[in-house]
């Protein structure tokens, strides 16, 4: 295995790409993240997303904020050739909601808010209320790892660039 | 930004070894060794250890309290003392005029200057307490698989260095290399195929 800070650098474009296939497969391709879920889902972009583009040596961000954002500044980089580096999401499954941020270079994941869990009243809840916690938390990491897997399957596939990359490029050159 | 907080920040790990027999008394024996120590009225700037995640404060690992469910839950706390650069300024400038005065001499030499800095940082920590930072742990021992409640870089580290001297097993980050190479079930090939790509180009 390589080194791992030469792999991190080296490698973290395709953290950006995952983040970039997924903001597509939200917007069309819904039924494939049902697909790898057990039960029906909804995700969707949330109040941030982080977009960067290298243009020569410098590199341009941009950052899309807000929770009535709309996202065209963010389509309009992507046209230029940006990528994206972070991102919102807000997953709902049942009753139940979640959101977090996903950065692409590291796959860390930062202001991630579970539905609620029981109330502490008594040290003996601790254990149970970590239990759910720790369950709640699992969701979004086996989401994560499950959209990554399909992500990289596709990505190692002669179908990235046959017919994914074009399906892509198409999205961004329609969109408005 | 814990286990219990509101929201939460996460970096993942996988790990990769295996503990003596039985597990539970080996990882009990090195949270014990490597337990945080007070440095309150020490000249040490900076102390990392393990701590217990129901009390922080006062690290207690008896009666396996570091087992809940399938998983070992503990913390990192990192103390440090944050001295105020004025400060030290200030009090390495009273110092060095002082030695001046008492030496009659007009300039210290680099070592002596040194010296002074030294001296002056070690009273400034005997006199100030240490502020503890405290990172939640989720290891779960039988699927290899760590959570550490922080993205700092530093404090990463710090997990690290420490894991690795306290149980003597390979804590390898999950990030998007490590993930495709480890997790995500492709063959040889593509796994070569993926390690001689470049960036695709989105734009028409």
């Amino acid at each position: 295995m390589l080194d791992i800070s030469i792999s991190y650098n080296r490698y973290k474009f395709l953290g950006h790409e995952f983040l970039t296939w997924l903001w597509y497969i939200i917007e069309n391709d819904i039924e494939l993240i049902n697909s790898l879920q057990q039960d029906p889902v909804s995700l969707v972009i949330g109040n941030r997303i982080v977009l960067e583009n290298k243009v020569h040596d410098a590199v341009e961000s941009i950052t899309i904020k807000g929770n009535d954002a709309g996202l065209e500044e963010g389509i309009l980089s992507l046209k230029k050739g940006a990528v994206v580096t972070e991102i919102n999401l807000s997953y709902k499954t049942g009753s139940q909601e979640w959101s977090f941020n996903i950065k692409g270079e590291s796959l860390n994941i930062s202001s991630l808010k579970t539905p609620e869990t029981g109330p502490i009243e008594k040290k003996q809840d601790i254990e149970g209320v970590v239990i759910e916690k720790i369950f709640l938390f699992e969701k979004i990491t086996k989401l994560i790892d499950s959209l990554y897997k399909e992500f990289i399957k596709k990505r190692v596939s002669n179908d990235w660039s046959k017919n994914i990359v074009p399906a892509i490029k198409k999205w961004i050159s329609l969109n408005k | 930004m814990g286990l219990l907080s509101p929201t939460a920040s996460i970096t993942r790990y996988m790990v990769k070894g295996k503990l003596e027999k039985p597990i539970l008394e080996s990882i009990y024996n090195e949270l014990i060794k490597n337990s945080i120590k007070e440095i309150d009225n020490h000249p040490a700037e900076q102390i990392v250890g393990w701590t217990s995640f129901e009390n922080p404060y006062l690290p207690d690992f008896e009666g396996s309290s570091f087992v809940i469910g399938s998983h070992l839950i503990f913390a990192l706390r990192v103390d440090k003392k944050n001295i105020p650069t004025k400060v030290i300024k200030k009090h390495y400038n009273q110092e060095m005029s002082k030695r001046l005065k008492e030496t009659g001499l007009e300039y210290l030499s680099r070592n002596e200057k040194k010296e002074i800095k030294d001296y002056v940082t070690n009273q400034l920590c005997l006199r100030i307490p240490a502020t503890p930072n405290i990172y939640d742990i989720v290891w779960s021992y039988e699927e290899g698989t760590l959570w550490f409640f922080s993205n700092l870089k530093s404090a990463n580290e710090e997990l690290e260095t420490l894991f690795k001297k306290s149980f003597k097993l390979s804590l390898i980050r999950i990030f998007p290399f490590t993930s495709a190479d480890l997790m995500s079930d492709i063959s040889d090939v593509d796994r070569d195929g993926l390690t001689k790509s470049s960036p695709t180009v989105f734009t028409v």
